[in-house]
Formats: C-alpha cells, sequence, structure tokens
C-alpha cells in the first residue's frame, strides 16, 4: 500500500473500460448531439449550425395544437406501449418475486426456478419474437383452437402484427428485468419483520402493502427503469411484431436513418434521448441506487 | 401453516407454471415445427416429419449468406466474451480502490446500459461516417497537392502515393470488429462490471494478504489464490457476453456496416422467408444458446463439486 507505484494501479486497470465507453459510447454521443444541428445532401452530411432538424422533428406541432402532430402521436403512442407494459410487467413479476421468496422453502428449488425465468434472456429476441407468428397468425394455433371450439367463424385478425401482439412480446421478452431486481431487494427482506406484521394482526394484503412493497421499492424502481427505457427506444420488437405498420420513437430513427436523412435522426434521437433521461430522473427520486451495490 | 397460506402457494404456484409456459410454450412451438415435413407449411399441422428444412438452411436455398451470418456471429461472440471477461476483471479490481472519476466512470456505464440502443447505434455510425469522411478527404488533399505537381521530390512523390492509395483502397473504417465490436461491448460490459461488483463485494482481502504475507507476488496471488475463488462469477460475466453478443440486434443495426450478424439476417428473413428454413434457423440459433448456457452451467456445477472435495482439509488433520 505503501509504495508510490501502487496509486497509478486502478487508472491503469480502469482505463480499458473507460476507453471503449468514451470511443464507442460518449464519443458517439457528443458527435450525434453535433450532427443534429448539421446539414446534409444526398450521400455525405456536412458542418452547420443550424435549427432545421430539430424544426422538422417538430413541424407544426405547436401551431397546429391541440390537433397532435405525427411527432407528438408518435411518442404518446410509444408512452402507451411503456405504460401497458410496465404495469404488466410490474405485476407479473413482483408476483413472480413473492412467489420465490416468500412461498417456496427450499433454496435449491428457488434457485432452480429462478433460473428457469432467467434463461431465455440468453436466448434470441428475435427468434422469441418469431415464435409467436405459429401461434397468433391467421391460421395459427390459436385462430384453429377458436374456430374449431365454433367461437368465431372467421380468422381473427388482431392477434397478430397489432399493437396487442407488440405489448404481448414486450411483456414476453421484459418480464425478466422486472424479477431479477425484485427477487434481489426481496430477498433481503428479514422474514421476522413479515412474522411481525403477522402477529401484530396484518393481513395478508396489508403486509404485503405495508411491509413487503416499502422494502422491494428499490428492486421496483431499477426494474421499472430498465422496462420503461427499453420499451421507449424499442423499435425491433415494434417493427416484427407491429408488421412494420406501428409508429415508435425509436422507428421512425431508424426509417430516418434507412432514408440516409442523418442529422434528422440525430435530432430525433437527442429528443428520445432527452425523453428517456427525463423518466429516468423522476424514477431516481423514489430511491437511491447506490445504496444496493 | 395456515390454510389460507397454503391456498395462496397453489394460486401461486399455478400463476408461475402459466408463467413458465408463456415463457418457454412459443419457443418449443418452433423447435417442434422446424422438423416439419417438405410439404409442410409455416404452422400446424406437422405434415409429417424430416430435417428437411435444416438441409434447406445448410444447401443455403433461399437463404443467401445465412451461414456467412452464423459464423460472422460465432465469431464476434467469442472475441466479445474474451474482451469482456479481461477488461471487466481489470475495472473490478481498479473500483476496489478510490481513484478519480470513478464516480463519473460508473454512472457511465450505467448509462450505456440504459439509453436507448438505436441511438447508440446511430451514434456509432455517425463517428465512423466522419472517420471515413476525415479519411477520404485527408487523400483527396494529398492527391490535390502533390500528384501530378511541378518540380516532384521524394517526399511529395510518397505523399502523393499514400493519397492514391487512399482514393483507390480505402471504403470504409465501419466493420464487425471495429464499430461492431465497441458497439457489442457498450452493452456486455456494464454488465460484466456489475457482476464484478457483487463479486468483490463479498471478496475478503485477507486471502490476499495471507498470499503475500507468504511472499507471493502479484500475480501469482491473482493466479492461485483470487481466479480460483472468482471463476465461477468469471464464468457468469463469459456467459454474459457470449448470449448477449449473439442475440444483438439493436445497437448491431447500424453499426457492423456491410457484414450481416446473425440476428439481423434473420430480421431480415421474416419478410422474406415463408418456409419453416427459417424456424429451423431458429432451432440452430437456439441450440447454440443454450449449448453455451448448458456448458456455463455445467462448468459451475463440477467447479462447486471440486471445491467440496478437495477444498477443505479442516478436521482431516493434515
Amino acid at each position: 500500500m505503501l509504495d508510490v507505484k501502487s496509486r497509478w494501479t486502478p487508472y491503469w486497470q480502469a482505463a480499458p473500460l473507460a476507453f471503449v465507453f468514451f470511443v464507442f459510447f460518449v464519443l458517439p454521443l457528443a458527435i450525434t448531439f453535433m450532427v443534429s444541428f448539421w446539414t446534409y445532401t444526398g450521400y455525405s452530411i456536412t458542418p452547420a449550425f443550424v435549427a432545421d432538424n430539430y424544426v422538422t422533428a417538430f413541424d407544426k406541432c405547436f401551431a397546429s395544437l391541440p390537433d397532435l402532430c405525427t411527432t407528438f402521436r408518435t411518442y404518446l403512442s410509444t408512452l402507451k406501449f411503456c405504460l401497458m407494459v410496465w404495469l404488466i410487467t410490474l405485476v407479473l413479476g413482483f408476483t413472480i418475486a413473492y412467489y420465490l421468496v416468500f412461498e417456496i422453502k427450499s433454496p435449491t428449488t428457488r434457485i432452480v426456478l429462478a433460473l428457469l425465468t432467467t434463461i431465455p434472456f440468453w436466448t434470441s429476441n428475435v427468434i422469441r419474437m418469431i415464435s409467436w407468428i405459429p401461434l397468433l397468425g391467421r391460421n395459427g394455433l390459436i385462430n384453429q383452437a377458436l374456430m374449431n371450439a365454433g367461437i368465431t367463424s372467421q380468422p381473427v385478425d388482431w392477434l397478430l402484427y397489432s399493437s396487442f401482439s407488440v405489448t404481448l412480446s414486450l411483456v414476453h421478452i421484459n418480464t425478466v428485468f422486472m424479477i431479477v431486481p425484485i427477487l434481489n431487494s426481496m430477498s433481503r427482506i428479514d422474514k421476522s419483520l413479515i412474522e411481525a406484521a403477522y402477529d401484530n394482526g396484518a393481513g395478508a394484503w396489508q403486509t404485503i402493502w405495508n411491509v413487503i412493497i416499502p422494502l422491494s421499492k428499490t428492486g421496483i424502481a431499477i426494474g421499472s427503469i430498465f422496462v420503461i427505457t427499453v420499451v421507449m427506444g424499442d423499435f425491433i420488437s415494434i417493427g416484427l411484431m407491429g408488421g412494420q405498420q406501428i409508429a415508435s420513437a425509436g422507428k421512425v430513427i431508424e426509417t430516418q436513418i434507412t432514408a440516409l436523412q442523418f442529422p434528422i435522426a440525430a435530432a430525433n434521437a437527442i429528443v428520445l434521448l432527452a425523453v428517456v433521461l427525463m423518466i429516468v430522473w423522476t424514477l431516481l427520486r423514489f430511491v437511491d441506487i447506490r445504496k444496493e451495490l | 401453516m395456515t390454510e389460507s397460506r397454503s391456498r395462496t402457494f397453489y394460486v401461486l404456484s399455478a400463476i408461475f407454471a402459466l408463467y413458465v409456459l408463456f415463457l418457454y410454450g412459443p419457443t418449443i412451438t418452433i423447435l417442434v415445427l422446424s422438423f416439419q415435413g417438405p410439404s409442410g407449411g409455416m404452422t400446424f399441422p406437422m405434415n409429417g416429419v424430416s430435417l428437411h428444412w435444416f438441409h434447406n438452411l445448410w444447401a443455403g436455398i433461399g437463404v443467401p449468406n445465412v451461414v456467412d451470418a452464423l459464423v460472422n456471429s460465432l465469431k464476434l461472440g467469442i472475441v466479445v466474451t474474451i474482451i469482456t471477461v479481461v477488461i471487466s476483471i481489470l475495472a473490478g479490481y481498479a473500483f476496489r480502490r478510490r481513484f478519480r472519476g470513478q464516480d463519473t466512470l460508473f454512472f457511465t456505464a450505467i448509462a450505456s446500459l440504459i439509453l436507448p440502443s438505436i441511438v447508440v447505434s446511430l451514434g456509432i455510425a455517425l463517428e465512423f461516417q466522419l472517420f471515413n469522411q476525415t479519411i477520404t478527404g485527408f487523400g483527396d488533399s494529398l492527391v490535390d497537392n502533390y500528384v501530378d505537381i511541378e518540380n516532384p521530390t521524394g517526399w511529395t512523390n510518397f505523399l502523393g502515393f499514400i493519397g492514391t492509395s487512399i482514393q483507390d483502397n480505402f471504403q470504409t473504417l465501419m466493420g464487425l470488429f471495429s464499430s461492431g465490436l465497441g458497439a457489442h461491448l457498450t452493452w456486455t460490459l456494464p454488465f460484466g462490471l456489475l457482476i464484478m461488483f457483487a463479486v468483490f463485494n463479498r471478496f475478503n482481502p485477507a486471502y490476499e494478504e495471507a498470499a503475500r504475507d507468504l511472499g507471493a507476488s502479484p500475480w501469482q496471488t491473482f493466479r492461485f489464490v483470487v481466479l480460483p475463488m472468482i471463476l465461477p462469477s468469471l464464468v457468469g460475466v463469459a456467459l454474459f457476453g457470449f448470449t448477449l453478443s449473439w442475440d444483438e440486434i439493436a445497437r448491431s443495426s447500424q453499426a457492423v456496416g456491410s457484414a450481416n450478424t446473425l440476428p439481423l439476417t434473420l430480421r431480415g428473413l421474416t419478410t422474406t422467408v415463408t418456409t419453416p428454413v427459417i424456424y429451423a434457423l431458429g432451432t440452430v440459433t437456439t441450440a447454440v444458446s443454450f449449448a453455451v448456457i448448458g456448458t456455463a452451467i455445467a462448468t459451475l456445477l463440477i467447479v462447486q463439486a471440486r471445491r467440496r472435495r478437495h477444498g477443505s482439509d479442516a478436521g482431516r488433520g493434515v
């Protein structure tokens, strides 16, 4: 500890990590911000300092209020997906974490079951989306079952390539992000607190509401940040499961990149970034994440 | 326990079982459908059982470059895994001590984890486009200034040669192992770092002090004391590194240049291919994921078993 050389050790040890994040994360974000003020021709981008791209992004948005412009409608629809997916994954994730922590007594069983819920996270999301097609399609299993049961005479169309399938797939992929942090918070709860609540006459719901939820707050906040930021920026699930017909904040950017309108895409990316950061900042007010580490 | 509690248990067990079915059911469906007979379609009923679509996949029929994409993803995944493990260990060590800027570095890692992938991907694409424009511009200016000029010298010829070489040969810096690798690392390194945090928060420095007191060099302390103790967690970091890279699509989407990774190819195929060959590809991809997950879990179990056998000689009178 005393020799002079060791003072610098943490710096070179952290250097590779810092280098990667600087070159592939910080610098790209700075460049995106810069390019959002540039102009472009068909094949290249040129330095300038114009607000045109932001004007294009919010074309007629404020003049036409209270009617919503395309950008506002896109963000509203993205936020709606966020809210839906957040609510469903929260209830589902909380229930499953609760089951694993408080209802499963054997640690081995708990680990195996927890692993069972996380394994799909390590497999391909695209395949997990594609795998809904034989179930939800016009001739899919669900429509076959519905028609055989005589519930409908014609295949139901809204099962696939719809808001329904987008929500379903986002829940399918992202519930794990709720389960893991909530499970982590919950398993640190001292069991004697639960017994104390029961001994003092609290019912099951009262215990959940007044003891378990407040003590799982950090996990809930971390899970919420994950799910909300993923859905806010999503363009893969919304594209694939929405049949490329549903707009989202992320998809707008993707479309503009494909059209080589890089400065406009950059402006939209900065707007999306600002919205996401605002949401994260709000959520962080509920919780001190550093206490968790 | 009381009766109402056991009822809760059964209700929650049923919910859990349904969730697991929801989680695995669709994937199992396409695993089954990928063995569809040659005349079978994209959905049930099964029209016989065959390996037809796997042969089809291997022959590349209707699926151009799919084998290339598979090889690309494998190579990139292995490189990402190795780099993620090494950088995570080093950074984990660094964060055990105080250093200036450590909070900034930590929050940058968290930001990299949660900011929208499309923004990161676009940023990397723009960055490399600027690099490319700079290099091309440099080449052009060399050619303008030093090719076909009056009074050429050896030096101006050399600069002119560099200029023409850039013009003739340079296309892009973007690629699988430059921008693509970087994009994947921004996604895998935060996970690696968080795992290392969890490891070193629980690590007792007394073991290292003991090793030092017994005369071990820093490298020996790491190799023979720390490494065996943190090995299971490193397997975890490697598992995250490979599987996250193997499945990555959002950050790769704008940042891999002309080469395609497997998830990108798969996404493209969903709009063009209407035969079960896409399910066969899905089965192959998932099989690779499961092989990696299985290897990781098996390694952990073996390490644990060895520890139980060799780990402690306490009470044996050795």
